[in-house]
């Protein structure tokens, strides 16, 4: 089997394995499913700056909390609102702040562009945390899921937990696939290429900086999307959503499954809220997990220093394995 | 002798007080191969920064088939016409070779922002990259890694790239640097072959190299031109003797 | 707004941009010249205020447990530079993100095992506890003042030492090249260690002289890390002049932005941040 054979069947499996679950996971499953699906999307989208354009930004938890806010501010209060309508409105909320800040925080490098996107993020805080536009620390309940109408017909009825299972799957699989598509583009290559030698690329002709707000824009649109879904799903909002903590979650998330790969931050997202899980259940670790983040920080600190390139990169080193393997046996 | 392709006038650079590069005029012609020469820190790499774009001249005219370009960012310099070498080899390391002239070429092209098509499908832009390699005699080595690639074969990568632009102005930073006598010969016979169609602006500290391939040199001492004509000219000139003899430089002329 | 108070919000504002400084200019040397973004630097300065508020319950005495902080806090810095940041000098500051993003997690649940997760008092040494009455029903607490001295000395302190030292010399060095000082055979290694200690060791003291008057409380480091990040962009990386004259401005600007334009507050200090951006990519005394 060629390697793009092969992960052509394991995306495939992947996504029946995970049409399936509702069938047999019990409700409290579903919906823990549900949120790292989420979780996947706001981390591909992120990997897409980190992975893809070298941008390592502190303060992705803007976005996911921007959306949810737009959500729940636009809505009206005692109606559900209309997907078709909000979740656009949403992104597009997120993609103007993304340009807007991309604007500012594209001309830094470096650790100036680790800390100016973290303090950006940490404005957006402070204006819904400090100020009675987003109800203050308290935050806004979102009362009435939205709807997702043809006419007069319900595609779905999003407070219905599989119904809603089953649209966060089908927006991952589609983000995952857009964002495929679009980095196997000249555009694609060309992040890439900004990646690894920004200034060859410069001197060779590209605008890099419109490349770079480009992808930031995405980025932030996309980020919108998972807290859009977040918002959805939890049926509130508050300033907690775009704190550092959970910027720093995210970046755990992408390097844990493996940057500038895909399904890396896929299988980060899973991963950590899997071993947050794990770390937290009293039946299995007993008076210990009270201090969770014990072990999810000692967790991160190993894997800073000797997993950099992720459960991804674990993945593709048993690929490599199998492969040659292969070749071996083809081979007498 | 037709319009020079490239030309400056009194092209200045201070950098907080230390002129790196003063008062240069020069000018650069399709079918000639322009060296500039001189000792280290006479100024030569930055003057090609001012060409490129990758520094802001101080004062001065630039001007590019009769268009002013000085302060321009590099990347707008390079899509006029203006290929660049960099001194410090300068490469995509963990993509192949093809992959590297691919996306230089990739900035010539209006595909360059399609976000949908797959990168490989475009067949002008594989073309000039394939041409690219051809040129600079890297075919054979098509698929490696850059990184996997030895350093002279990475310095002709760099002339690949810049070739894959389609530049008709070429700026080479020491395209020799640390290469064998081999490999030496095979770039010079490239500069040869190039400068037929191009304008080359060339940096060379190998004076064999540059007497057997300039059709003019300037000498450059403190970021100052102190000579500047036809290769015999240059050798016989009594400022060139008496720069050199009295900086007990190490240049050969 | 009368001039009374004026002069009090002046003087705290000084003092909270001392303060600030204190944590600022460890976080400041350690990118500047170790060129390690060092998230956990937060969690010394709420290490050192938990440190204060139990050593004093110990002792009877603030004085007595910043005399037995301090060294506490410079050898725990040397071992956590020994033990992890050095391992991370040569990699992408991505991963330096992630490691002492894992950091502040692990103090953090340290903290709750050693010291539960109730906020605390600690008192003011009655020798400092008295206040000078400015107007009939307004008056300063000394103990602020002896904050803002105190600051002020570690600050004269600190600039000695970067400009007339040796080692100051060494560090300046070291800040600008690497290779150059390892090629003179100064050990940079031990220079690092010292550097990273040393700013571990400013965070921690902040924290204990601040604790009479912030209390300690859990994820306390958090605010004052974010807070300090900014006056280090405004200052311009490894500046220490930048981060005296940033975190004047942020402790000014907060003090009084609180005052006069309370929905604003917590805004200020980044709208400050963004002008000064646009205005100066680099930061006010950063190196382009």
């Amino acid at each position: 089997m060629t390697a793009s054979r092969r992960s052509l069947a394991l995306f495939l499996v992947a996504s029946l394995l995970l049409a399936l679950f509702p069938g047999v996971g019990g409700t409290f499953y579903v919906q823990l499913l549900t949120n790292v699906m989420i979780l996947a999307i706001f981390a591909m989208s992120l990997d897409l700056l980190i992975g893809y354009t070298g941008l390592v930004s502190f303060g992705h938890a803007a976005y996911f909390g921007l959306a949810g806010y737009v959500l729940a501010l636009l809505g009206p209060q005692y109606e559900a609102a209309s997907l078709w309508w909000s979740l656009p409105a949403a992104m597009g909320v997120c993609a103007l702040f993304a340009l807007l800040t991309g604007l500012l925080v594209l001309r830094t490098k470096g650790i100036f562009f680790i800390m100016v996107t973290l303090a950006f993020a940490q404005m957006l805080f402070f204006v819904f945390h400090d100020t009675k536009l987003g109800g203050g620390s308290d935050g806004i309940y979102i009362y009435n899921k939205p709807t997702l109408l043809i006419g007069d017909f319900a595609l779905a009825n999003l407070d219905n937990i599989a119904h809603f299972y089953y649209l966060v799957l089908l927006l991952m699989l589609c983000v995952y696939l857009l964002l495929r598509r679009i980095l196997g583009s000249t555009f694609g290559r060309a992040l890439v290429g900004i990646k690894v030698n920004e200034h060859r690329m410069q001197a060779l002709g590209f605008p890099v900086f419109r490349y770079k707000l480009a992808s930031y824009v995405l980025a932030g649109a996309l980020g919108g999307l998972a807290g859009y879904l977040a918002a959805v799903q939890f049926g509130f909002v508050n300033p907690e959503i775009l704190s550092w903590h959970k910027s720093g979650q995210v970046i755990v998330m992408v390097i844990l499954g493996g940057m500038g790969t895909l399904y890396g931050p896929v299988l980060g997202a899973f991963a950590f809220v899997l071993l947050q899980e794990a770390f937290s259940n009293q039946a299995w670790i007993g008076e210990w997990a009270k201090h969770w983040q014990l072990g999810m920080g000692v967790f991160i600190v190993l894997v800073a220093m000797y997993l950099p390139q992720g459960l991804a990169g674990l993945l593709q080193r048993f690929g490599r394995k199998a492969e040659a393997k292969e070749e071996r046996e083809e081979q007498p | 002798m037709s319009a020079p392709i490239l030309r400056t006038q009194e092209l200045t650079k201070r950098f907080s007080g230390l002129v790196a590069v003063s008062k240069v005029s020069l000018e650069l012609h399709v079918g000639e191969v322009h060296a500039i020469i001189g000792p280290n820190g006479a100024g030569k790499s930055t003057l090609t920064n001012l060409l490129s774009g990758d520094l802001p001249p101080t004062s001065g005219v630039v001007q590019f088939e009769g268009r002013d370009i000085a302060g321009f960012k590099s990347d707008r310099i390079s899509r006029l016409g203006v290929g660049r070498s960099y001194q410090k080899t300068n490469i995509f390391l963990p993509f192949t070779v093809f992959e590297n002239c691919r996306l230089a070429a990739q900035s010539r092209t209006p595909h360059a922002w399609r976000v949908w098509s797959g990168a490989g499908r475009f067949g002008d832009i594989n073309r000039l990259a394939e041409e690219a390699m051809e040129a600079a005699g890297l075919a054979h080595r098509r698929d490696r890694v850059a990184a996997t690639l030895s350093h002279g074969e990475q310095r002709q990568l760099e002339i690949a790239m810049c070739l894959a632009t389609q530049p008709r102005l070429l700026l080479l930073d020491e395209p020799l640097a640390g290469m064998g006598p081999h490999e030496s010969l095979r770039m010079v016979e490239l500069i040869k072959t190039l400068s037929a169609q191009h304008a080359i602006m060339l940096i060379e500290h190998d004076m064999d190299a540059v007497f057997a391939v300039a059709h003019r040199l300037t000498v450059m001492v403190n970021g100052e031109v102190i000579e500047s004509g036809t290769p015999e000219a240059v050798r016989g000139s009594p400022v060139v003797q008496l720069a050199y003899l009295g900086g007990g430089d190490n240049l050969h002329v | 707004m009368d001039f009374a108070f004026f002069l009090i919000q002046l003087l705290n504002g000084l003092q909270y941009g001392l303060l600030l400084f204190l944590v600022a200019s460890g976080l400041t040397l350690i990118f500047g010249i170790m060129g390690i973004i060092n998230l956990a630097h937060g969690s010394f300065y709420m290490l050192g205020a938990y440190l204060a508020w139990s050593l004093a319950s110990l002792t009877g005495s603030l004085a007595a447990a910043i005399a037995l902080g301090i060294p506490l806090t410079v050898l725990f810095g040397m071992a956590l530079e020994w033990l992890l940041v050095r391992r991370l000098y040569d990699r992408d500051h991505l991963f330096q993100v992630l490691l002492t993003y894992g950091l502040i997690l692990v103090f953090e649940e340290i903290r709750s095992i050693l010291w539960g997760d109730d906020m605390h008092g600690v008192p003011v040494p009655a020798l400092l506890n008295a206040s000078i009455p400015l107007t009939d029903n307004l008056s300063y607490p000394v103990y602020r003042l002896f904050i803002s001295g105190v600051c002020l000395l570690l600050a004269y302190g600190l600039y000695l030492l970067i400009k007339k030292t040796r080692l100051g010399m060494m560090i300046r060095a070291g800040a600008s090249n690497r290779d150059m000082v390892q090629s003179l055979g100064i050990n940079i290694k031990f220079i690092y260690t010292l550097v990273f200690a040393v700013g571990v060791a400013l965070a921690g003291f902040a924290g204990m002289i601040n604790a009479p008057l912030s209390s300690v409380f859990p994820n306390m480091g958090g605010h004052v890390l974010i807070i300090c990040f900014v006056v280090v962009v405004i200052g311009g990386i490894g500046s220490v002049k930048g981060a005296m004259a940033a975190s004047l401005m942020i402790g000014l600007a907060d003090t009084f932005g609180q005052v006069l334009v309370p929905e604003m507050a917590g805004m200020i200090v980044y709208l400050l941040m963004a002008v000064v951006l646009i205005w100066r990519p680099a930061g006010l005394f950063g190196r382009a």
